[in-house]
């Protein structure tokens, strides 16, 4: 969805009545006044959680002091020295880009097929693949836990890749899905009649036309794979953890500022990275 | 996702023998075929075994669930599940209405902070914001010492583990999805309208009450069911924030399953949870399979 900010087009009590500023002039800059303070205080309520760890992450005291009375950049340092958080943060990383990769070619393959192809139960098989969305975490989680565990495939890279792939598929299919329902096919259409094969066309003719929202997608699986908690909470144990299992058991156990230094760094990757896809969507 | 099918532009190329634009069902179901194997591996044989360990040990056997009707400590965590959903999605909509009003009617910078704002929590990672929500609030933690450095109360006060404090987190984490479809359906209103209201004499407020409000309903529809679904089988926020005395239905599974290992009472649980889910959604879709529901949200 495209957020362009417009002008004042639409009845809204924020901007106060002209009837009412005529005839009482401070009553209206009053209420003018009062809605906007309620509002500041809705955005700061938005906000507080996100910009609350960056000071706490640099402050010395080694229990939550705010506001921090010495900065130091102490608890990065610990969080790079630390084997386990270095252990799980790799972890997540090749379990995030592993994912990345296999729920953009899943997805993508399927989006083209469920656009362009001529499938029986396509309907069906739309809504099985958007389930994911649909179904509580906690709940895929526990089954997950139920299959993975007599086979050995918690903490285990592969039962991390499927649980994740499963979960990030949705994301890739609705993000291609767009742009192939954008994509004007004549052009395809005019390869093929001029003589290309249905894979040089593909390669040459539709991929290079949605592959900036491939790319979208590719980043949206990755981000959801690294920030997932729920699931990698149930199918995690002793020998493989990802890093945000980790920071939930250091949550429940030593609530260190090495945690704030994690989070601000998590919390900074994701809307940078989220941020960069929008400047780079809003530009199409 | 609107079916390709009926655009015109494509019927011209359909002959007799089948569209050179379009796939064939061989190659089509070879494209979706890792897809579906997927799907079928990760999700349904899961879903499906936790569903048959409800019901099967290994005779049918319905004990865990009247376990759920029959022990009122289970039916009292029921309760507080749909209390608190519907709390959050009571508070989400106070909250997030003016701030989709805002995004959608002020003027250029103003909106741009607002939708900032939103985004700001939208993108930050939940457990990042549920782990910010116990600094804020816990004993020594930023509320209290603040407060207390401002002289306003003198012993810390309990803002954590309890039901107040599940709900101002969960309602901070499911908030942008409230402003995103209320801001979805400020913006498709068209501006002739409010402008009719207005030159044919109605106030600010008139306008805003009877044109405005009326028509960013399917979006408030939309938003409040998707904060009442979401919040219903939350797991990461209530875990951390409600301590071990807010139970709710995703932490009662989270626990069952974990620490005290009945598994088909577990699954029984999660059963019931997804079902009801289920039903909201497909709820949902039946109201808005006119509309474009939540593809407004994407």
């Amino acid at each position: 969805m495209s957020i362009e900010t417009g002008s004042p087009r639409l009845a809204t009590p924020l901007a106060g009545s002209r009837a009412t500023v005529w005839q009482r002039p401070w009553a209206a800059a009053v209420t003018v006044l009062l809605q906007g303070a309620v509002l500041a205080l809705i955005l700061f309520y938005l906000v507080l959680p996100t910009l609350v760890i960056l000071p706490i992450s640099l402050g010395s005291a080694d229990h939550i002091e705010f506001p921090p009375r010495q900065l130091t950049l102490h608890w990065y340092r610990q969080y790079l020295s630390d084997p386990d958080w270095m252990a799980a943060t790799w972890f997540s990383l090749k379990i995030a880009l592993a994912t990345s990769l296999a729920a953009t070619v899943i997805g993508t393959l399927a989006a083209i097929a469920l656009t362009r192809g001529d499938l029986p139960g396509k309907q069906a098989l739309q809504a099985l693949s958007l389930g994911p969305m649909v179904v509580p975490h906690v709940v895929f989680g526990v089954a997950l836990y139920l299959i993975f565990a007599p086979l050995r495939l918690t903490g285990n890279f592969v039962g991390f890749l499927v649980a994740h792939t499963v979960l990030a598929v949705p994301y890739v299919l609705i993000t291609v899905t767009a742009a192939l329902q954008r994509f004007d096919f004549t052009l395809e259409l005019a390869a093929l009649s001029c003589g290309a094969s249905r894979t040089r066309s593909f390669l040459f003719i539709v991929l290079p036309n949605i592959s900036p929202s491939v790319a979208v997608a590719a980043v949206f699986a990755f981000l959801s794979s690294f920030d997932e908690a729920t699931v990698a909470f149930f199918i995690s144990d002793t020998g493989g953890k990802t890093i945000s299992r980790k920071m939930f058991e250091d949550i429940d156990f030593n609530l260190t500022p090495v945690i704030a230094a994690v989070s601000t760094l998590l919390a900074a990757l994701s809307l940078l990275l989220m941020a960069a896809i929008r400047t780079t969507t809003r530009q199409h | 996702m609107a079916d390709v099918t009926n655009r015109p532009n494509e019927q011209n190329f359909r002959r007799p023998g089948g569209s050179v634009s379009r796939y064939s069902p061989a190659l089509s179901l070879a494209l979706v075929a890792p897809l579906m194997l997927l799907m079928s591996v990760g999700f349904l044989y899961p879903i499906g075994s936790l569903i048959k360990l409800s019901l099967f040990t290994p005779a049918l056997d319905l004990t865990s669930y009247r376990k759920i009707i029959e022990q009122p400590i289970y039916l009292s965590v029921m309760a507080r599940t749909f209390r608190i959903a519907l709390f959050v999605t009571i508070t989400s909509f106070m909250l997030g209405y003016p701030v989709a009003l805002a995004m959608a009617s002020l003027k250029r910078r103003l909106a741009a902070a607002a939708a900032a704002a939103v985004f700001i929590a939208l993108w930050s990672p939940v457990l990042v914001r549920s782990y910010a929500w116990i600094v804020l609030l816990q004993r020594n933690g930023v509320a209290n010492n603040v407060m207390t450095e401002l002289g306003l109360i003198e012993a810390p006060l309990k803002l954590i583990y309890n039901e107040g404090a599940v709900i101002i987190a969960m309602t901070h984490v499911l908030l942008p999805f409230m402003v995103l479809p209320i801001f979805a359906a400020l913006r498709s209103i068209p501006q002739e309208y409010v402008c009719a209201a207005r030159s044919l004499g109605a106030g600010a407020s008139t306008a805003f009450l009877r044109v405005t409000l009326p028509l960013s309903l399917p979006g408030v529809f939309a938003g409040c069911v998707m904060c009442f679904i979401l919040a219903l089988g939350f797991y990461i926020t209530p875990a951390l924030v409600g301590g071990p005395r807010t139970l709710i239905v995703a932490t009662l599974i989270g626990q069952q399953a974990t620490v005290l290992l009945d598994w088909p009472f577990a699954a029984a649980l999660s059963t019931v949870l997804l079902i009801t889910t289920l039903i909201m959604v497909l709820v949902f879709r039946k109201a808005f399979s006119r509309s474009k529901g939540f593809a407004s949200v994407d």
